[in-house]
């Protein structure tokens, strides 16, 4: 039964196509409904700074054919398709001469590299302090203790994040405040920077992880408390396994399914960056430069980043219907 | 199966004499504690199971069957608790076992047959890594070829086909599944086996294949075997003697014969009478919602308010279980 037949994953593959080449057209159409003229309002917040600005009506021209906006909306979504699948994402706006893909190049890794780690800490730290507070043999003290974790869930990422810098980069100096790696380093993969970038990056890493290993950790505990009373746990127990083998085989193991479609969805999110974070660490990823679009009102910027975050999760959940059959047995493809 | 119509009285007591008790229970209580007071869903059981005889357990929902089977196994979940008693199996007294003593009895010398749901399987474990995990729990880690030949060898026991050795629970019909669950159970050959609803949820022709399968097993491996249910027709089919339980107290055992033709208790006589007939249509004759507060039981006998036969002792005195003929116990006054 099951595994992955040929059509299930051209279906699949086609069901992925078709959410990004839906995202990219929403993109494309929603600046397009909205009122205003991204390129006269440009023009016009020259003007505003340098009083008069000449030959205006050329410049606005010149720009919108720079832009691609001059021809009809169909040769513009044409246009625009096709560099998407490319994934040239156009120039910036805000800051003419980059480009949308460069920029975004530039900021992904920093992003991936410092997301994907906390979430996974966060993923497994968060699951197993659930699992343990929804255990029967869980021993007292680490039952007293759990809740305390839990309480920093409360605290909104940007309080801890600040509370954090105050304490150990300001206080006790032992981190640095911001930034993501020490200066006059050489980028590359050479053993001084990367010590440089996880010193940096240790400050952000634990902000996320102290603040979202909760929603790991109380989803965890609901289900293990659900799995607890189905009859298989009753016969693990009866069959006088060991109470570890109990704990992961049986319990852990079928309360973890769920976790794992939440955890690919926010690994796909992670490309869209964590904002708040990196914009308190002055962290250089998407979450920062999105912040930078948003201020700048450069639209170009953030479609491309928004795209990037489409095809991210996406991809993530493609890649998670791929690979669920293999710790569900339950899911086949027979159906499909 | 003709087993039980050709058991007769005189056959049992000649082979009971000779027989040795594996389970010895006495005195049994288990409370299920609630803000307002205890429930006693087992108060005061006792009974033998001897060796290689099959007792059913009935009585209504409720009554504190499945209760006495989960405390025999030190299974009860809380708030219940095993407040007052001995369980004697091969005469050490599990009720005061605990941590690795009382896992090292589980599967070895007791086993449990879960009721016929499905959920009694591990669904993301296939069923030789179930059945090879209570082994291994037990005997240690087993040579991979030796172990795939026990396990195969267990499920042809049960009458399934060696495909299944590799399949998983989903895989299986409700009838298969039960049957890998007696494979399981018989494989450290316990001295006892406790069936809870064994049949429940499954259709009559399965229902009757499971009951074979039990069966053939207690034949050809002299195993105890304590059958839960509420299926008279089953009951009459596989076991030796019945004990019938009413408000967490026994009220009446005798060999099953016996105590369909000759039941002595008055609630016995109701469950008898109840019993559906397919030849003919009559009324039902019990009736719901009648019994009293199982934590507050009155004075006297549990069944008085249900009792067609009630008289002024009955409120007053406790009618102890008494052997009134040979082999056949009842807590009646009724009889004094």
């Amino acid at each position: 039964m099951g595994g992955l037949t040929p059509k299930y994953v051209l279906r699949r593959v086609g069901m992925w196509l078709l959410t990004i080449w839906l995202g990219a057209t929403i993109i494309f159409v929603i600046p397009r409904l909205a009122p205003g003229d991204p390129v006269a309002a440009m023009v016009s917040r020259l003007t505003a700074q340098s009083g008069y600005v000449e030959n205006s009506a050329q410049m606005i021209e010149a720009w919108r054919a720079r832009f691609g906006l001059d021809g009809p909306w169909y040769v513009q979504y044409y246009n625009y398709l096709r560099s998407v699948l490319t994934l040239d994402l156009g120039f910036s706006l805000a800051s003419f001469p980059s480009r949308v893909d460069e920029m975004i190049a530039q900021a992904l890794p920093w992003t991936l590299g410092l997301l994907t780690i906390a979430v996974i800490i966060s993923f497994f730290v968060g699951n197993l302090v659930g699992a343990l507070m929804a255990w029967r043999r869980t021993p007292g003290w680490i039952r007293a203790f759990l809740p305390a974790t839990l309480t920093f869930t409360s605290i909104p990422f940007f309080m801890l994040g600040i509370l954090l810098i105050y304490l150990f980069a300001f206080g006790l100096r032992w981190f640095p405040p911001s930034g993501a790696y020490g200066r006059g380093l050489e980028i590359g993969f050479n053993w001084p920077f990367i010590k440089s970038v996880i010193y940096y990056g240790t400050l952000p890493a634990i902000s996320i992880v102290v603040t979202s290993m909760g929603f790991w950790a109380l989803g965890m505990r609901g289900m293990m408390i659900t799995n607890d009373g189905e009859d298989y746990m009753i016969l693990a127990e009866a069959k006088g396994l060991a109470p570890q083998r109990v704990f992961w085989s049986y319990g852990v193991r079928n309360s973890i399914l769920p976790q794992v479609t939440a955890l690919a969805l926010s690994l796909g999110g992670i490309a869209g960056g964590s904002t708040l974070v990196e914009y308190i660490f002055a962290y250089p990823g998407m979450g920062y430069l999105l912040y930078l679009g948003i201020v700048n009102t450069d639209y170009t910027l953030i479609q491309g980043i928004v795209f990037i975050l489409i095809a991210g999760t996406s991809t993530a959940v493609l890649l998670l219907d791929l690979l669920y059959p293999l710790i569900d047995p339950r899911i086949t493809y027979s159906k499909g | 199966m003709t087993v039980s119509a050709t058991h007769t009285v005189g056959d049992l007591e000649s082979s009971a004499k000779n027989r040795n008790v594996v389970l010895d229970i006495r005195n049994l209580k288990v409370y299920y504690a609630t803000p307002t007071g205890n429930v006693r869903a087992v108060d005061d059981v006792s009974f033998q199971v001897y060796e290689s005889e099959i007792i059913g357990l009935v009585g209504e929902s409720g009554c504190g069957k499945t209760t006495t089977a989960m405390a025999i196994l030190r299974l009860v979940q809380p708030p219940g608790r095993i407040t007052g008693g001995q369980i004697l199996l091969d005469g050490t007294d599990l009720a005061s076992l605990h941590g690795q003593a009382l896992r090292d009895v589980r599967w070895n010398q007791m086993a449990l047959i879960p009721q016929g749901a499905m959920n009694s399987l591990n669904p993301v474990m296939k069923i030789n890594r179930q059945i090879a995990d209570a082994i291994e729990a037990h005997e240690g880690r087993q040579p991979a070829k030796e172990l795939k030949e026990r396990i195969i060898n267990l499920l042809a026991t049960v009458g399934l086909p060696s495909r299944v050795y590799g399949m998983y629970p989903h895989e299986l019909s409700g009838g298969m599944k039960q049957r890998a669950c007696i494979a399981m159970a018989i494989a450290l050959h316990p001295s006892l086996v406790i069936a809870d609803e064994p049949t429940s949820a499954l259709d009559v022709v399965v229902q009757r294949v499971v009951g074979e399968t039990l069966l053939d097993v207690k034949e050809r491996l002299g195993v105890s075997m304590i059958v839960i249910g509420h299926d008279m027709g089953l009951m009459a089919q596989l076991v030796d003697r019945l004990a019938v339980m009413y408000a967490g107290r026994m009220v009446e055992i005798a060999p099953v014969e016996t105590v369909f033709h000759e039941p002595l208790h008055p609630y016995t006589q109701l469950l008898i009478e109840s019993i559906p007939s397919i030849k003919q249509r009559k009324p039902l004759k019990l009736t719901e919602g009648l019994t009293h507060d199982l934590r507050n039981p009155p004075p006297g006998c549990i069944f008085q308010l249900r009792c067609p036969h009630v008289t002024d002792i009955c409120r007053e005195v406790n009618p102890p279980l008494r052997e009134l003929r040979s082999r056949h116990f009842v807590a009646c006054h009724l009889y004094e």
